[in-house]
């Protein structure tokens, strides 16, 4: 990881506009499909501006907490206040997500990024082979972007989401599946982030993984949250049932 | 028999020796179906990609009669034309029955739900492939379309090709609101008919090799577009 080069990098990604998102506040939230109780009343509150990590079993709505919080899927009762206001920001794209399984474009790998420019039509342009060193994927530059390997294109999906310069940076389980040098590469970028200030909020089933990037975890069963707590408590104070059969492999 | 291997070598030679008339109706022929597939393509494509992304009460209806006008009878397509071009039809003061702007109509609607019904399939499948993505990029639904045209743009020329197709070879409605005049709407098929019925058997042959030459080209372009997309992995 070219940590020099990639925090000259990180000035240009840095949000256009900072924008305080926190308290981020779950109020009483719902999700029901085919009245099926995803989400069952959360009440919550993230106040941390450093990495939250969302823990829990399969099914417990990870995901779906997650696509809430970009506005991917709307709650069927309750609401998100972001600094007490309903609104995350009137500007768009604020918040960036990097989806489980990476939704590239049918285009080569730097058409991917630069799709973002001519989307967004930001002034400051972010130097994309820069980018593409940091993740060293730039020898594929010119390559297909589905023809890349799942580490390769998780990897090109999480620097393309960077390119939204996002104050709120979601990543719903980035490194499930990949091998040890792709988790390191994203986990040393997200660490990276972390120290910018922009705020990030990680699903991970990976209890180690947990330990190494997170500040805060919430963790989550059946749909309602069982415990938010900071990363010492979580691993050697949680009092919560669930959560101790979920760190002893049992849940 | 001895006369059928007549026949063909008849035909060759006025393929290969560029034969006036035949060349004439082959042109007439590319020309009408070419406008064709333009005015289908723009309508198809721009109608296809608003049905992929947009929902609304109905949609499942106006589905199904889109779908139904892909086996539209080109007949009752010319029939319908005929009637709307005629004297006293409700088009009949622009005077373009049996001309081949009257022809272009007639196909534009045979080649029209073609490439609405199969480019909608298309970008929708893509759409339902990058949706998330698109919404938590928060953007318009203009940019959306741009975006699944472009990313389908293969897979959209193949439809368009396949329309192609379904024009050049239309007989029923060229030859009832084109009328098959000699040197003004005679094109391949309505040749072929008439030629066979009049026993020139070696003009109609090679109308109909040209034919089945572009029918093959036509597919050979299909495939090596399928295969580009798979090699490249855009499909």
């Amino acid at each position: 990881m070219h940590l020099d080069k990639f925090n000259r990098t990180l000035i240009r990604i840095k949000p256009e506009k900072n924008i305080n998102c926190l308290p981020i506040c779950f109020k009483d939230l719902s999700l029901i499909v085919d009245e099926r109780k995803i989400l069952s009343s959360l009440n919550l509150s993230i106040n941390s501006d450093d990495v939250t990590v969302i823990m829990g079993p399969n099914g417990a709505g990870k995901s779906i907490f997650l696509k809430i919080l970009n506005g991917i899927l709307t709650p069927t009762s309750g609401c998100i206040t972001w600094n007490n206001k309903k609104q995350f920001s009137d500007t768009l794209n604020t918040q960036a997500f990097v989806f489980q399984k990476p939704i590239l474009l049918r285009r080569s790998v730097i058409a991917n990024l630069d799709y973002m420019d001519s989307v967004l039509g930001y002034k400051k342009k972010i130097s994309k082979d820069r980018l593409l060193e940091i993740v060293q994927l730039k020898k594929q530059k010119n390559q297909p972007a589905r023809m890349l390997s799942l580490g390769e294109q998780q990897r090109l999906s999480l620097i393309r989401s960077l390119m939204l310069r996002p104050n709120l940076l979601l990543l719903d389980e980035p490194t499930a599946n990949l091998d040890p040098a792709s988790t390191k590469i994203i986990e040393d970028i997200i660490l990276n982030l972390k120290m910018m200030g922009i705020k990030i909020i990680f699903v991970t089933h990976n209890i180690l993984q947990a330990k190494r990037i997170a500040d805060d975890i919430i963790f989550l069963n059946e749909g309602k949250m069982v415990e938010h707590l900071n990363k010492q408590e979580f691993f050697s104070n949680s009092k919560s049932i669930e959560v101790q059969n979920y760190l002893n492999g049992i849940l | 028999m001895i006369e059928f291997v007549e026949a063909f070598r008849l035909a060759f030679n006025l393929i290969i020796t560029l034969d006036a008339n035949i060349l004439e109706i082959v042109l007439l022929s590319l020309k009408v179906s070419l406008v064709a597939l333009i005015v289908a393509c723009l309508v198809g494509f721009s109608l296809g990609s608003i049905l992929a992304v947009s929902k609304f009460y109905g949609r499942g209806i106006v589905l199904i009669i889109i779908n139904s006008f892909m086996a539209l009878p080109p007949v009752v397509v010319g029939l319908a034309v005929y009637m709307l071009l005629s004297k006293s039809g409700m088009f009949g003061w622009m005077n373009i029955l049996y001309t081949p702007s009257a022809m272009i109509i007639a196909q534009s609607i045979i080649i029209t739900p073609i490439v609405l019904a199969l480019s909608r399939q298309v970008i929708e499948d893509l759409n339902n492939e990058y949706s998330e993505f698109f919404k938590s990029l928060k953007i318009s639904k203009l940019q959306i379309i741009k975006t699944l045209i472009w990313d389908a743009r293969y897979t959209l020329i193949t439809v368009a090709l396949a329309g192609f197709g379904r024009g050049i070879a239309e007989v029923g409605a060229v030859i009832i609101v084109g009328g098959n005049i000699n040197h003004f709407t005679r094109v391949m098929t309505t040749s072929i008919a008439l030629e066979t019925s009049m026993g020139n058997l070696p003009f109609a042959l090679a109308l109909g090799i040209i034919l089945l030459l572009i029918s093959v080209l036509i597919n050979s372009l299909v495939m090596a577009f399928n295969l580009t997309t798979k090699k490249y992995a855009f499909g």
